[in-house]
């Protein structure tokens, strides 16, 4: 079978699709000057629109989805995305961010109470939207940080941060980024930081510790309140990667933890879409000590008229233009004021029992558990010996389920990470369940099938390590000639 | 798992083989290309690079993974394995021979002397 | 409102499963002391109750009108199959194609927007794209640090203001001195750079909306071993030279006029194209093509070692997702308007833009044309800036964009057109700018 074409394959010159307004007469070689014109068009596809739409209609049947498929992906938070906060979105996707303030007022509006939303969830006192993804808004929060130890005049002197061997590699990449050299703690055989290993670490050289809490292994840290004291007594600060907030909604708030800094993840927690891989937005929270820190601009209330700040003299600065990804904030400004606390609340308490439900089910299957207790919104598995967790996903994908989250956290050898979330059915669960044993019965009796899987997938096993060693980053025109 | 009689080690799975005009040749060993998998580029320093015995001379990229390469002893890059540029897939086939990475002209002899023999390293496989 | 499916049977079901009695057993590791807090947030609301509500939030925002607002983010046409196709709920509601096997459909298009960006930018490599154009063009500075090994860049003052603001916060913690190199007075003049610095960092058309000399400046950066980093309207590459034509090294951008709507500045997406030999430095996820053990083709996540994920605390950069859907919502407007639709696209901006220029003219103004622009100008007026912005609001006109201080042309605005501006609101706005004071009776000659 031929392979499915590219857009440029699809191309033929002359095929005109959408038509914008025309163009009068005009001298553009005068108005620009020739030597400033290109000299080549650039070569773009040119179809129908019904071509165009055939294309991108079957492209889009070439792809998993949270709307068609189960998608448990530990550390992901794949829930459902309301459709309710596309409607929400439509009211202001034509608004321009010059326009004149007073005629913005309805959005800047939504943004100072989506920061106030966010503190009460958080037990923050103050917020940035701008950032445009999770690693963004914690880049703002150790920015902050620094610029927190600077105005002390303790910035030379506290050159670490700490972070635990299980973290996300965004943790110790974005303290590299902010300056700073990177110190691992290890995680004990509970499955939470070592507690004498992090007292050790700690010291007046250190500037801060980030944490999650659950961890990236599903579980709460219990010793939460003696690590932000040992932290603290030291004069660090405590910083909360908000990927796992999920778990624990309405049950405890990281403010209340002791955290001094939070960035949270709105496409995990609050339903914005993850769109294939981005837009993500990461609004990044602070205790009163940090606020005048907080990247600008800030959205105030003066009197009755919402007033974008940029003028804040002790801010760490701008994070990207504008004011970050204002229809996300819409998308998850219309989720928390649908569910209001009591809904908030129950989201965490349905993903941990759907978490834990799954745990048991798939311990039963006989999956290693390395931590077999009460988890919170996610847990870690392994297969059975002789079992790789690869290969288990690959077979999951021919039952029309995308695969658990493999090989995070990097502490666990063959680590698989589940994470239902709370939109999801026990018949869903049990249905997951299902395909994972049948998954195991055909490795037992076929360890081949499983290495060969998948078989029913628009593409079968890529051979990623020829698309490492010849890269082949774009269309090849001269190839196809 | 080979581990040739006549070469050095490191505890990080460097081997060194001191040839006749001093020069330290370096690469990883047959455990280090096995544990790594199916090496897609190999980024090699420049020569003329002076570097303290445990720095970070090389990285060695699988698709999943990348391996921080050290100096085994101090010394001057005096020459690189450009060959693995196109062929990275070299320190898989042939990790002792062909897939060598650089080699140092050391400045302190004693430092190849300190290094484990193949009988140490291997005793550090088994421990793994 | 809620999403989860739980009946109380379910809940029964579940809790037997697990073998604890309640939902609040599985919260006892939680210290007890801070468990339960009360969340200050108004009710929840049915969805009819919720967009009211979000309905009128939107009308507190003022109505459409007459549009010359530029300075970065403009509203082109845009064909109603662009979002009908981008929006499809498989593009939307997947999750970041790790397993490529399921993901064809976003790895595919990625790869089309990669060439795209390459062919729209004469330059070799392009990365599934960043956050936004300012953060882009911080990331491009970095690679020029990390390239060259050298602690300083050069950034025109026609960078946009708050791209400029956003490379001070990334390069800062860094130690990377940044110098600004001046107009003089609508482009930037010459350089003046010495051997110690990275790069150097030119917008084209630059933020007032004139055309620099960028083989010129690029020639300048080069004889001093830097880079030259291009900051480029995407939609101007229809009808501009682009940056690989005049050999500079990178160019960055923000997309939105390429597909997507204005959206109050977000979500957006950054796009960066390198010239192959600076693929190792280049930060980002970046799409692939390959053979699956069939022998077809297919597309997969490449190079990732260079990513967070693997190299954790050495990776180029901390980023983690790109803006997959913003992006591809540009692949198919690009695709959907075709080569001679993008160029229409581009010119009919130019000539409105001019036209406009001509218009104020006629009418007694001094717009500055001193300087070839391209679809954007700068008009001195009578009144400061953000308030000619408001009296042209109240009349229903949106145009006035403040030029800020630091450019020290007095009181300014910049005047932007798009393909969709017509006759007649050229005449609205220029009845306005009459009726609210804003033309000079001295104009600064520019």
């Amino acid at each position: 079978m031929a392979d499915f074409p590219l857009i440029y394959e699809r191309s033929k010159p002359g095929r005109r699709g959408a038509q914008p307004p025309a163009v009068r007469d005009f001298d553009l070689a005068a108005a620009l000057g020739e030597e400033n014109l290109r000299a080549e068009a650039p070569r773009l596809p040119e179809v129908s629109e019904l071509d165009l739409v055939r294309h991108y209609t079957q492209l889009a049947h070439r792809q998993f989805s949270i709307d068609a498929n189960f998608y448990p992906l530990g550390s992901c938070t794949m829930k459902y995305n309301p459709k309710v906060n596309e409607e929400a979105a439509k009211l202001f996707s034509d608004l321009h961010p010059y326009q004149a303030p007073e005629t913005a007022q309805g959005a800047l509006q939504l943004m100072h109470e989506l920061q106030q939303d966010l503190c009460a969830i958080t037990g923050m006192d103050a917020f940035s939207l701008q950032p445009a993804a999770g690693a963004h808004g914690e880049l703002a929060g150790v920015l902050m940080i620094r610029a927190y130890h600077e105005a002390r005049g303790e910035g030379d002197q506290r050159r670490v941060v700490i972070v635990p061997d299980s973290a996300h590699g965004t943790n110790p990449a974005t303290a590299a980024m902010a300056g700073y050299e990177v110190v691992e703690v290890p995680t004990g055989p509970s499955g939470e930081v070592d507690l004498d290993a992090y007292k050790a670490a700690m010291g007046p050289n250190v500037a801060a510790v980030m944490l999650t809490n659950p961890s990236t292994l599903g579980l709460f840290e219990r010793n939460i309140v003696e690590l932000a004291r040992v932290a603290h007594e030291a004069g660090a600060l405590l910083y909360y990667d908000g990927a796992n907030l999920n778990a624990i909604l309405g049950r405890v708030r990281p403010g209340d933890m002791g955290f001094d800094v939070v960035h949270l993840n709105l496409h995990k927690t609050f339903t914005t879409p993850h769109g294939g891989g981005g837009p993500g937005t990461g609004p990044v929270g602070v205790k009163a000590h940090l606020a005048e820190f907080l990247p600008v601009p800030v959205i105030e209330k003066r009197g009755e008229e919402y007033v974008a700040v940029d003028d804040r003299p002790r801010s760490v600065g701008r994070m990207r233009s504008h004011f970050g990804n204002f229809g996300n904030l819409v998308r998850a400004y219309t989720y928390i004021r649908a569910l209001g606390a009591e809904g908030l609340r129950q989201v965490s308490g349905y993903a941990v029992l759907n978490a834990n439900y799954l745990r048991v089910k798939v311990k039963e299957l006989g999956f290693r558990v390395p931590f077999d207790r009460i988890n919170m919104h996610e847990f870690v598995a392994q297969p059975p010996e002789g079992l790789r967790t690869l290969d288990v996903a690959k077979a999951l994908l021919d039952h029309g389920m995308h695969p658990m989250t493999v090989y995070f956290p990097l502490t666990v050898k063959e680590a698989m990470m589940i994470e239902p979330t709370e939109t999801e059915s026990l018949e869903t669960l049990d249905a997951y369940v299902e395909a994972l044993g049948q998954v195991l019965e055909r490795a037992a009796a076929d360890p081949a099938y499983l290495k060969g899987a998948p078989y029913t997938t628009p593409v079968r096993r890529l051979d990623e390590v020829k698309a490492a060693r010849q890269p082949v980053l774009r269309y090849e025109f001269e190839a196809a000639d | 798992m080979r581990t040739p009689d006549d070469l050095r080690y490191a505890e990080s799975h460097e081997w060194a083989r001191k040839d006749d005009d001093g020069t330290v040749v370096v690469g990883i060993t047959d455990f280090a290309q096995d544990q790594l998998g199916d090496v897609v580029f190999v980024e090699l320093p420049e020569v003329g690079r002076k570097v303290a015995k445990g720095d970070t001379v090389a990285v060695i990229e699988s698709v999943k993974t990348a391996s921080d390469i050290y100096a085994p002893v101090s010394g001057e890059v005096v020459a690189v394995n450009s060959a693995l540029e196109s062929r990275p897939e070299t320190v898989n086939e042939s990790p002792y021979e062909d897939g060598w990475l650089f080699g140092i002209a050391p400045s302190d002899p004693a430092e190849y002397d300190q290094l484990l023999d193949a009988k140490a390293y291997a005793a550090t496989l088994d421990e793994e | 409102m809620h999403y989860h499916p739980h009946t109380p049977d379910d809940e029964r079901r579940a809790l037997a499963a697990i073998g604890v009695g309640s939902i609040d057993e599985l919260f006892a590791d939680l210290p007890a002391e801070l468990r339960d807090p009360q969340l200050d947030l108004p009710a929840g609301m049915d969805e009819e109750a919720l967009l009211d509500h979000l309905r009128a939030l939107a009308a507190k925002n003022g109505a459409r009108g007459p549009d010359f607002l530029g300075g970065g983010v403009r509203r082109h046409f845009i064909p109603s199959v662009t979002p009908h196709l981008a929006l499809q709920s498989e593009f939307v509601t997947a999750y970041t194609p790790y397993q490529p096997e399921v993901s064809q459909g976003i790895l595919q298009a990625t790869f089309e927007y990669q060439t795209m960006m390459c062919e729209l930018t004469g330059l070799d490599v392009s990365n599934a794209s960043m956050y936004d154009g300012a953060s882009a063009t911080a990331e491009a500075a970095l690679l020029a640090v990390r390239q060259t090994g050298r602690d300083r860049v050069v950034v025109s003052r026609g960078v946009h203001p708050e791209t400029r603001a956003v490379i001070e916060t990334y390069l800062r913690p860094l130690g990377v001195r940044i110098d600004v190199a001046e107009l003089s007075p609508l482009t930037t003049a010459a350089l003046g750079i010495g051997d110690d610095v990275a790069g150097v960092i030119v917008q084209q058309p630059n933020f007032l909306g004139y055309l620099e000399e960028m083989r010129r400046l690029t020639d300048e950066a080069h004889a001093a071993g830097a880079l030259m980093i291009a900051v480029v309207d995407p939609l101007s590459l229809a009808l501009l030279a682009p940056p690989g034509a005049y050999c500079a090294d990178v160019a960055v951008g923000d997309g939105q006029t390429l597909g997507n709507p204005p959206a109050f500045g977000g979500p957006t997406f950054g796009f960066m194209v390198v010239r192959q030999d600076l693929l190792r430095q280049f930060p980002g996820r970046i799409v692939g093509q390959t053979t699956d053990v069939d022998g077809k083709r297919a597309f997969v996540l490449t190079l990732q070692a260079r990513e967070q994920h693997i190299r954790r605390s050495k990776a180029k950069s901390n980023i983690c997702t790109n803006h997959q859907l913003t992006a591809l919502m540009a692949t198919i407007n690009v695709a959907a308007l075709g080569p001679e639709g993008l160029r229409q696209v581009a010119a009919g901006s130019v000539e409105r833009a001019h036209a406009l220029a001509s218009r104020l003219a006629e009418a007694g103004y001094e717009p500055l044309t001193s300087g070839r622009f391209f679809a954007e100008f700068v008009l001195p007026v009578a009144r400061p800036a953000a308030e000619v912005r408001s009296a042209l609001a109240a009349r229903g006109v949106h145009a006035g964009v403040p030029v800020p201080a630091e450019y020290g042309l007095g009181d300014a605005v910049l005047l932007s057109a798009t393909e969709r501006v017509k006759d007649e609101d050229i005449s609205a706005l220029i009845a306005a700018l009459d009726a609210v004071g804003a033309r000079r009776a001295e104009v600064a000659r520019g």
